[in-house]
């Protein structure tokens, strides 16, 4: 068992925040000490990335200068040429990648190495040992999987790095269209970039009035939010190293530095729970895939 | 079921076991292994081709009854294997290397890159696209893939990029690429008070219907929901894709296999679509339109309404 501390990360942006806040994120995220990794980029919608390109230029050189690792993180459902080509131009960079989506993958030269996402559909050993034939030496597994499944690929590939999914709203579902713009009676092509108004997603509730998804652009998302409710033994048994932390407004140092007191030992998981800032809680704490159940099941259940 | 369709006209038709290892996990659908070996036979005595479907992502650590399903399709002399998983393809390609290996819609192999990276890692000689592209995308497409390309042209409709959706198992527990199910049978109840009737999903109210609203099965993504907006359908109103009017255009573009989506249909409904569409393919061969085919299945489509869905990019 690995017994380096468990690192945090932090996963690429999946809203659409304007050029300056998401600089100001960034320069606050480049101050916060626990913090060791950012993914940056574009991950879920082509139209978003040319408006947003300098400033994630920007923010990657502030995060190096404080010595953080920059890795970049390709489109989840690329489709259009734009689209295709951005994944492409992040590979020929040379610096590490994520990977979102199969169509980056004849992209990678023999021998280099890449981290695989979680919009990747690796859900076994099988399909994780293809991966790492071809260069994979970092997976965040799908969000759907339990922490027994994940156990199971690192039993079959211990050298795979293991970075799992650990605070945010989780990402469900992709499409080709967008329901975001659609809810505002607009079409994709003519969006208004609409989804810039919903800085956590725009919340769902069934006609009951029961909190359930978020439309965050073309990417569907859970209206709960991801959060630990297992043990740091339970996280090492099953090989993982990294917690991804995704971003959110509102006082995410405050969701780093708890991360970082669960990682140390310092709180259990209901300790982690109740140091959470209320502020990046935009929805209730669920954690429900972890232990094979459904996703939407409450935190601190099991 | 596989009978009427090939009675009826269609020159291959896709199936699955009847377990996990299918995209189509619902109860009573779907072969036992000497089921599917006689419907092989059946199959090939009227030129007929018959395609497996192993299109699910093997659990992690029970990956050897996918394994295991794989060589059941070969040792019933399937023609083709339908798959998605890395898994399933590596063991196909690796333990079969005389089977022809297809491409599921599952894999989500939206551009050409993905396509060619299948083709060369996997031998794939065939992929089922997405129903996200439109009919240019499509085009497009066809012209950089290098191998044969499958479109969807009649049935269900996901609004998600198949293989990318896990909205059933945040309500559930159970989705597509875990479990081979979507909205599952298991989770479904209805409450009726007054005149409406409400759909449950996990508990969750995924719809309600007025008296005389036309209900189908209650698919998570094909509800009502509430937001800031208002409330209404959230993804897209049920209606069941149509392209027939569009079997010209894919023709042309070079698509050389068309779909239709059989499963969790009856007898009726699939001899009354492969021959429509049979028609339709014969006439076009002929030079002639299809016109007069296309009215032909108005009346079986979800909610009454069909759509020719991305292909016409309508409000992408």
């Amino acid at each position: 068992m690995n017994q380096e501390p468990l690192s945090l990360t932090l996963g690429p942006l999946l809203f659409n925040w304007p050029a300056a806040a998401m600089l100001d994120f960034y320069r606050s995220i480049a101050q916060a000490s626990g913090i060791d990794r950012v993914y940056l980029g574009e991950v879920v919608c082509g139209k978003r990335a040319p408006l947003l390109e300098a400033a994630q230029v920007e923010a990657a050189d502030i995060l190096e200068r404080s010595g953080k690792q920059v890795v970049w993180s390709t489109p989840s459902l690329p489709i259009t040429r734009r689209e295709r080509a951005s994944a492409q131009d992040l590979i020929r960079t040379g610096g590490l990648i994520e990977l979102n989506d199969i169509s980056g993958l004849p992209g990678i030269q023999a021998g280099a190495s890449f981290v695989a996402g979680p919009f990747l559909n690796i859900y076994n050993e099988a399909a994780a040992a293809e991966l790492v034939r071809l260069g994979c030496r970092r997976l965040c597994p799908n969000v759907e999987l339990s922490l027994q499944a994940i156990a199971a690929i690192h039993a079959a590939c211990p050298e795979l790095e293991l970075e799992l999914f650990s605070f945010g709203r989780l990402p469900l579902a992709l499409s080709g269209r967008c329901h975001h713009a659609h809810l505002h009676r607009l079409q994709r092509d003519g969006c208004q970039f609409v989804c810039e108004r919903d800085p956590d997603g725009l919340a769902v509730e069934t006609l009951e009035g029961d909190g359930f998804l978020a439309l965050n652009g073309v990417m569907t998302m859970s209206q709960g939010v991801q959060v630990l409710d297992v043990s740091v033994d339970d996280l090492r048994t099953a090989g993982i190293g990294a917690l991804r932390l995704s971003p959110h407004s509102g006082d995410m140092a405050g969701v780093v530095a708890a991360y970082r007191r669960f990682a140390d030992g310092a709180i259990d998981a209901a300790g982690l729970l109740a140091e959470l800032p209320p502020s990046c809680l935009p929805g209730p704490p669920v954690s429900g895939y972890l232990a094979g159940a459904a996703g939407m099941r409450a935190a601190g259940r099991a | 079921m596989l009978r009427s369709a090939i009675e009826a006209g269609a020159d291959s038709v896709y199936c699955g076991l009847r377990d996990e290892t299918n995209a189509r996990n619902f109860p009573g659908l779907n072969f036992s292994a000497a089921e599917l070996a006689d419907s092989v036979a059946f199959a090939h005595q009227r030129a007929a081709k018959v395609l497996v479907a192993v299109n699910t992502f093997a659990r992690a650590g029970a990956t050897d009854a996918w394994r295991r399903a794989v060589d059941t399709a070969v040792a019933a002399g399937a023609d083709a294997l339908i798959a998605a998983d890395l898994a399933v393809l590596a063991y196909a390609r690796d333990q079969h290397p005389g089977l022809r290996l297809h491409l599921s819609v599952q894999a989500a192999a939206n551009s050409a890159d993905a396509i060619a990276f299948y083709a060369a890692n996997y031998g794939v000689r065939r992929v089922v696209l997405p129903r996200v592209l439109s009919a240019q995308e499509v085009a497009a497409l066809v012209g950089e893939a290098p191998v044969e390309v499958e479109a969807f042209v009649f049935g269900g409709l996901c609004v998600m990029a198949e293989g990318r959706c896990a909205l059933s198992s945040y309500a559930t527990g159970r989705s597509p690429n875990l479990s081979g199910v979507c909205s599952p049978p298991e989770a479904v109840s209805f409450d009726r008070s007054g005149g409406a009737l409400t759909p449950r999903l996990a508990g969750l109210a995924i719809d309600r219907f007025e008296a005389g609203e036309t209900t189908g099965y209650p698919t998570l993504c094909k509800g009502r929901f509430s937001t800031a907006q208002g409330e209404g359908y959230l993804f897209e109103e049920p209606v069941s894709l149509n392209a027939m009017g569009l079997l010209k255009a894919l023709r042309a573009a070079g698509v050389r296999a068309v779909k239709i989506e059989g499963r969790q249909r009856g007898k009726a409904y699939v001899a009354r679509v492969a021959a429509a569409f049979r028609g339709a393919i014969d006439a076009l061969e002929r030079g002639e339109e299809t016109a007069p085919f296309e009215k032909l299945l108005t009346d079986l489509a979800e909610g009454g309404r069909e759509t020719a869905g991305a292909y016409r990019k309508v409000w992408r």
